[in-house]
C-alpha cells in the first residue's frame, strides 16, 4: 500500500503541497521560507492588448509565487501550468533555476493548486506557456538571484557588487568567500523584492541549462537536467487524475445519452444494484444546449471500484429520449458531407476580399479548383478523463488532471455554490491532453456526484468507449479551392470557402460559420499575398460537441491549402518546392490587413509579424535535408508542405512509399521547426517528433463518424491511431532560427498541420494519384 | 480468497473472480503504475507479466492468476532487464505524458528477454500492441535499442547481478 498515493486529508489551501514535499525530505528539520507573495503585485494588468497581457490574469513574475528556499538549501520551485508531455514542468522550471543559479539537483518542483489570483493563466492550450511565460519566469529567477546576492552583502557588510551567484551560492569575488542558498535563505526571502526595472537578467552564455542538447552535458553528466518526472514515469511512480485515492471513496461510471442532447427516458437499474459493490445508481440532469463545458448527463453508477461500476452500467437499462437531441440524433457525417460539398458550390459569407476573383477569372490562363475533406477525430488522451471532488462543508477539494484548473475551480464553486477560494483543485500530470483536458466537463460530473452524496468523496472514470463517442469533436471540414494561374504559371487569383462547424456552437447559439480566429488558423493569415483573393466561410452547423484538437482549423486549412498549392505547381509545370517560393516572394514581414488586423494567436503582429523570410527558412533546410529533387525508387516519391500556426513555422518532406496493395509507407520525415529560441530544445525536438506521428494518424487512419446521431467509433479497434509499425521509419527535426533575438513562438501544436499535407503530396509523387479526403483510409487500395 | 503473488508478494484476494488483474492492482492494491487505457487489450496501457509472460491485464480475470506470478512496473527497479530499460528509457527522453510508458516497458522488457538483438521489424512486430499518442515511437525504438546493446555488454550472469552490479556497469558504459 503506497502511503504517498494518499491524498493529504485536509482541505486548507495554504501550503498544502509545500508541506507534503517536506514530508518526502530526508532531513525533516529543513525549514521552508517564503516571503509574502500578495506584498507585491503583478502589473500584469496595465496593458491588455496582446499575448499574456491579454490572458485572464495575466502574467506573474514575483519571486516569492513561484520559489521558496530552505535552510537545507533545497529549493522549491512551483510550477503553475499543466503538464500534458509537452514537457513544460521542466522547461519553465529550468528557465527560473537557470536565471537564479539554482543547482538542477537541489531543486524540487512543486505543482500549484488552480489559482490564476495567485499565479497568473494558467489555462494551458494554444500552444502559450513558454512564449507568455519565459519572460515573467526569467525576471522571478533574477530576482531571487539578486536578493540572495543582497542578503549575501548584507552578511558580509560589503557592497553588493562584488557578490555574484555562481551555483547554488553567492561568492564575495575580492575574498572568494562563499554563502550557499541554504544559508542565505532566511535573510533573501525577507527582503523586498527588487524593482522589475532594476532586474538583471542573465546574459544567454552564463546559462547552464537553457538552450543546451542534452548531448552538450555529455562531460558533465550530473549538470543535465533531467526530466523532472522522467524517473517516476519509467518506475509507474508518476500520479495521473486516477492514482490518488481518498477514504471512504466511491468510484463512477456514467452512461451517457448516445446522441448530443438526448436525455434519459426511463431507467431500470434493478440488475445493476445487484452487482456486488454497487451502492447507488443516480439520474444526471440533462443540460441545455449548447451545453458549453456542463456534463452531458445520463445516468452514473456509483460503486465500491471501478470494477463493478463499470459491470453496474453494463447492466443499466435505459431509454433514452432523443426529442431533446432535435436533429442531432439523425446526425449523420457521410451524408453532412454531402450537404457541406452542395453548399461549397455557392457563394458563403466574405471575410476577406483582395482584387476581384471573377475578374482574375476572367484574364486567367489556367483555372482549376477542388474540394478537401477532412473528417471528425477525437483527441483520445491515452489517459481517459477521471476526477475526484470532495465536499466538506464550504469547502471541496477536487484531483484530476486537467488543462484549466481554474474553469474547473470557478465551476466546481458555482455548481456547489462555493467561494471559489474554497475550492482546491490539485492537478495530477496529464496523461495527454491534445485540447480535451481543456473541458472540466468531467470534474463537474464528480462534483454533481459528491454533492448527490453529501459531500464523499466520488472518482468519476471515464472510459474508452465514453471518450471516443462523447468528446468535443475536431471539426469535419470542407474546404473548396478555386484559383487562376496567369501566363506566367503564377497565382492571380486564390478563392478559398472553408465550411466546418465552429466552436463557437459549443458555448453559443450555433452561428453556423467559423469564427474569425478560427478563419486565422491559416486562411486568413495566409502567407501568400495574390493579386487577387477571396476567403469565404460557408454554412455549417454542429451536430455534436465542437471542440479543441492539437492544431485545432489549421488541420484541414493546411491540408487544403498545401495539397492545393501542389496541384498548382503540377498546373503551372513548376516544381513543386520552386512554385512555394516564388508563391511566396521575396524575404518581408506581412501585416496582411492593418485596418482590420488578422487574429495572430493572440500576438502583436509587430512583434510576431507574418515573416516569409522564415516561411522560406523552413521551406529551405527541410528540403535540403531530405535531398528534394533526388531520384527515387518506383512508387516512392517525396511530398513538401509547410504551415505557419501558433507564430512559428514548420515545413515536412515526407518520403513515402505506396505498395501495390495501396499501403503507405512512410520511409522518412524532415522536419524543419522555427519556433524562434528553444529555451528546452530536446523538448522541443520530441513534440515535432510526436507531431510527425499524430500527423500520420490524421492522414492515414484518424476518423470519427455518426450514424443515426451515434458515433460509430467505440474503443482503439473502430477508431485507428498510429502505432510503431505504421508510424514514419524516422522523423528528423531540424532547428531553424534558434535565435534569442526573436520571441519564443509556440511549440506543442504547430508541428501538426503541415504532415498531413506532405505526405498527401508524396503520394502523388509516387503514383499521380491526388488524395482530396483525409484520412486516406483505404483510397490507395487496388 | 484468490491467493495470486504480486511484484514478489503473496496476496490473499477477496475480489470476484472476473474482476480484470487491472482492477485488482490498481483499486485493490493500490499499484496505480499500471494504467487503464482501453479495457478491451487493444492499447497496452495495462501490460503486465503474468508468469514472466507479457499480458494486457484489462482483459485477464485475476482468476487466470491464481496460483501464479504477477510482475507490474513497480518491480522493474528490481529486474536486471528491467533496469536496463528504464535506464535507455531515461538516456533517450522517451517519455512525453508517460502515461503509457509503463505497458511500453514492460512490453520491451518481455521482448529483450525473448530476444537480445530485436531487429525494427521484431520491434515492430512485438510492440505494435502498445499505443502511444504522445508519438514517442521513434525514441521507443532507440531505446529498446541502447537497452539491447546495454543488456549484451553485460556478464552473462546479469539475472544474478545486484542492482548497484548494474548501475555501476552502467556508469562505465555511459560515462
Amino acid at each position: 500500500m503506497k502511503d504517498d498515493t494518499q491524498a493529504p486529508d485536509t482541505l486548507l489551501l495554504a501550503n498544502v503541497s509545500r508541506r507534503h514535499f517536506l514530508k518526502g525530505l530526508a532531513a525533516s528539520s529543513a525549514v521552508v521560507l517564503a516571503a509574502r507573495w500578495d506584498l507585491v503585485q503583478a502589473e500584469s494588468d496595465k496593458n491588455k492588448a496582446y499575448g499574456a497581457d491579454a490572458m485572464p490574469h495575466g502574467w506573474v513574475d514575483n519571486p516569492n509565487v513561484f520559489i521558496a528556499l530552505s535552510d537545507t538549501g533545497e529549493v522549491t520551485i512551483t510550477h503553475h501550468r499543466g503538464e500534458m508531455g509537452q514537457g513544460i514542468r521542466t522547461s519553465l522550471v529550468m528557465v527560473i533555476a537557470d536565471e537564479m543559479g539554482a543547482d538542477w539537483k537541489k531543486v524540487r518542483v512543486e505543482q500549484a493548486i488552480g489559482h490564476e489570483e495567485k499565479y497568473g493563466n494558467q489555462n494551458t492550450d494554444g500552444s502559450r506557456s513558454m512564449r507568455h511565460w519565459f519572460d515573467p519566469l526569467r525576471r522571478a529567477g533574477a530576482a531571487m538571484r539578486m536578493m540572495l546576492e543582497q542578503a549575501a552583502a548584507q552578511q558580509w557588510q560589503v557592497p553588493v557588487a562584488e557578490c555574484q551567484t555562481d551555483v547554488h551560492r553567492v561568492v564575495h569575488q575580492p575574498t572568494q568567500r562563499s554563502l550557499s542558498f541554504g544559508e542565505l535563505a532566511s535573510t533573501a526571502t525577507q527582503l523586498p523584492v527588487p524593482d522589475r526595472q532594476t532586474l538583471t537578467t542573465k546574459k544567454p552564455e552564463q546559462w547552464r541549462y537553457m538552450m543546451r542538447q542534452p548531448k552538450e552535458f555529455k562531460s558533465t553528466q550530473k549538470e543535465q537536467p533531467l526530466a523532472v518526472d522522467g524517473w517516476d514515469i519509467v518506475q509507474g511512480k508518476a500520479l495521473f487524475a486516477a492514482d490518488v485515492f481518498y477514504d471512504d471513496m466511491l468510484y463512477a461510471v456514467i452512461a451517457r445519452p448516445p446522441s448530443y442532447g438526448s436525455s434519459v427516458g426511463s431507467i431500470d437499474d434493478k440488475a445493476a444494484l445487484q452487482i456486488p459493490g454497487v451502492v447507488k445508481v443516480i439520474a444526471m440532469p440533462t443540460p441545455r444546449q449548447p451545453s458549453g463545458f456542463e456534463p452531458l448527463g445520463g445516468v452514473a453508477v456509483l460503486a465500491e471500484n471501478t470494477w463493478a461500476a463499470i459491470k453496474g452500467r453494463k447492466a443499466l437499462k435505459i431509454e433514452w429520449d432523443n426529442s431533446s437531441a432535435g436533429d442531432n440524433a439523425s446526425y449523420d457525417s457521410k451524408a453532412y458531407r454531402t450537404t457541406l460539398e452542395q453548399r461549397a458550390d455557392t457563394r458563403g459569407k466574405v471575410v476577406h476580399k483582395v482584387g476581384d476573383f471573377a475578374e482574375a477569372q476572367k484574364n486567367a490562363a489556367q483555372e482549376h479548383k477542388a474540394n478537401y475533406y477532412a473528417a471528425h477525430m477525437a483527441q483520445a488522451p491515452m489517459e481517459p478523463m477521471a476526477a475526484v471532488v470532495k465536499i466538506d462543508g464550504d469547502r471541496a477539494e477536487v484531483w484530476t488532471s486537467i488543462q484549466n484548473p481554474q474553469a474547473a475551480r470557478d465551476g466546481v464553486a458555482k455548481r456547489l455554490g462555493l467561494k471559489p477560494l474554497n475550492v482546491t483543485v490539485r492537478c495530477g500530470l496529464m496523461g495527454g491532453g491534445f485540447g480535451r483536458k481543456a473541458k472540466p466537463d468531467y470534474v463537474y460530473e464528480a462534483a454533481d456526484l459528491s454533492k448527490a452524496m453529501n459531500g464523499r468523496p466520488v472518482r468519476v472514470q471515464w472510459t474508452r468507449e465514453d471518450d471516443l463517442q462523447h468528446s468535443y469533436f475536431h471539426a469535419v471540414a470542407l474546404e473548396h479551392m478555386e484559383a487562376t494561374l496567369d501566363k506566367q504559371g503564377d497565382v492571380s487569383g486564390w478563392l478559398h470557402r472553408s465550411l466546418a462547424p465552429t466552436i463557437t456552437a459549443t458555448f453559443a447559439p450555433d452561428p453556423e460559420h467559423q469564427s474569425a480566429p478560427e478563419m486565422a488558423q491559416g486562411i486568413r493569415n495566409m502567407p501568400f499575398q495574390f493579386p487577387s483573393i477571396q476567403l469565404e466561410t460557408g454554412e455549417a452547423e454542429a451536430h455534436v460537441r465542437i471542440g479543441w484538437f492539437r492544431s485545432v482549423y489549421n488541420i484541414p486549412h493546411a491540408f487544403a491549402i498545401q495539397s492545393f498549392m501542389a496541384e498548382l505547381a503540377d498546373k503551372a509545370g513548376k516544381d513543386h518546392k520552386q512554385f512555394l517560393l516564388e508563391q511566396l516572394g521575396a524575404a518581408r514581414q506581412l501585416n496582411p490587413d492593418p485596418k482590420n488586423p488578422v487574429w495572430n494567436y493572440g500576438e502583436d503582429l509587430k512583434r510576431y509579424p507574418i515573416d516569409i523570410e522564415r516561411c522560406r527558412d523552413v521551406i529551405e533546410k527541410a528540403t535540403e535535408e531530405a535531398g528534394w529533387g533526388k531520384d527515387m525508387p518506383a512508387n516512392r516519391g517525396l511530398g513538401l508542405a509547410f504551415h505557419n500556426s501558433f507564430v512559428s513555422y514548420c515545413a515536412v518532406v515526407a518520403d513515402v512509399e505506396v505498395t501495390p496493395s495501396g499501403s503507405v509507407i512512410i520511409h522518412r520525415l524532415d522536419m524543419a521547426f522555427d519556433c524562434g529560441p528553444q529555451i528546452n530544445p530536446d523538448r522541443v525536438q520530441a513534440q515535432i517528433e510526436g507531431a510527425g506521428v499524430m500527423g500520420t494518424g490524421i492522414a492515414l487512419m484518424t476518423e470519427i463518424t455518426a450514424s443515426e446521431g451515434k458515433i460509430e467509433q467505440d474503443n482503439f479497434h473502430r477508431y485507428l491511431v498510429p502505432r510503431i509499425n505504421e508510424s514514419p521509419k524516422t522523423i528528423h527535426v531540424h532547428q531553424v532560427n534558434n535565435r534569442l533575438d526573436l520571441p519564443p513562438g509556440g511549440v506543442g501544436e504547430p508541428g501538426i498541420p503541415p504532415v498531413a499535407p506532405a505526405i498527401c503530396n508524396a503520394i502523388f509523387a509516387a503514383t499521380g494519384k491526388r488524395i482530396r479526403t483525409l484520412p486516406i483510409g483505404n483510397q490507395l487500395a487496388s | 480468497m484468490l491467493t495470486v503473488t504480486v511484484n514478489g508478494q503473496t496476496q490473499s484476494l477477496d475480489v470476484p473472480s472476473d474482476t480484470p488483474i487491472l482492477w485488482v492492482l490498481r483499486d485493490t492494491l493500490r499499484l496505480t503504475g499500471t494504467r487503464f487505457g482501453c479495457g478491451m487489450a487493444l492499447c497496452g496501457a495495462c501490460t503486465v507479466h503474468l508468469d514472466g509472460q507479457p499480458i494486457r491485464s484489462c482483459m485477464t480475470p485475476i482468476s487466470q492468476a491464481v496460483g501464479k506470478s504477477i510482475n507490474t512496473i513497480e518491480s522493474m527497479e528490481n529486474d536486471p532487464v528491467g533496469q536496463v530499460v528504464q535506464q535507455a528509457w531515461m538516456d533517450e527522453a522517451v517519455a512525453q505524458c508517460g502515461y503509457c510508458q509503463s505497458g511500453q516497458i514492460m512490453s520491451t522488457v518481455a521482448l529483450l528477454k525473448n530476444n537480445q538483438q530485436p531487429s525494427d521489424d521484431d520491434i515492430d512486430g512485438f510492440m505494435s500492441g502498445n499505443i502511444c499518442r504522445c508519438g514517442t515511437y521513434p525514441r521507443i525504438r532507440k531505446a529498446i535499442h541502447r537497452a539491447a546493446k546495454q543488456a549484451a555488454n553485460a556478464p552473462k550472469s546479469t539475472a544474478n547481478q545486484t542492482t548497484s552490479d548494474l548501475q555501476a556497469l552502467f556508469y562505465e558504459v555511459t560515462a
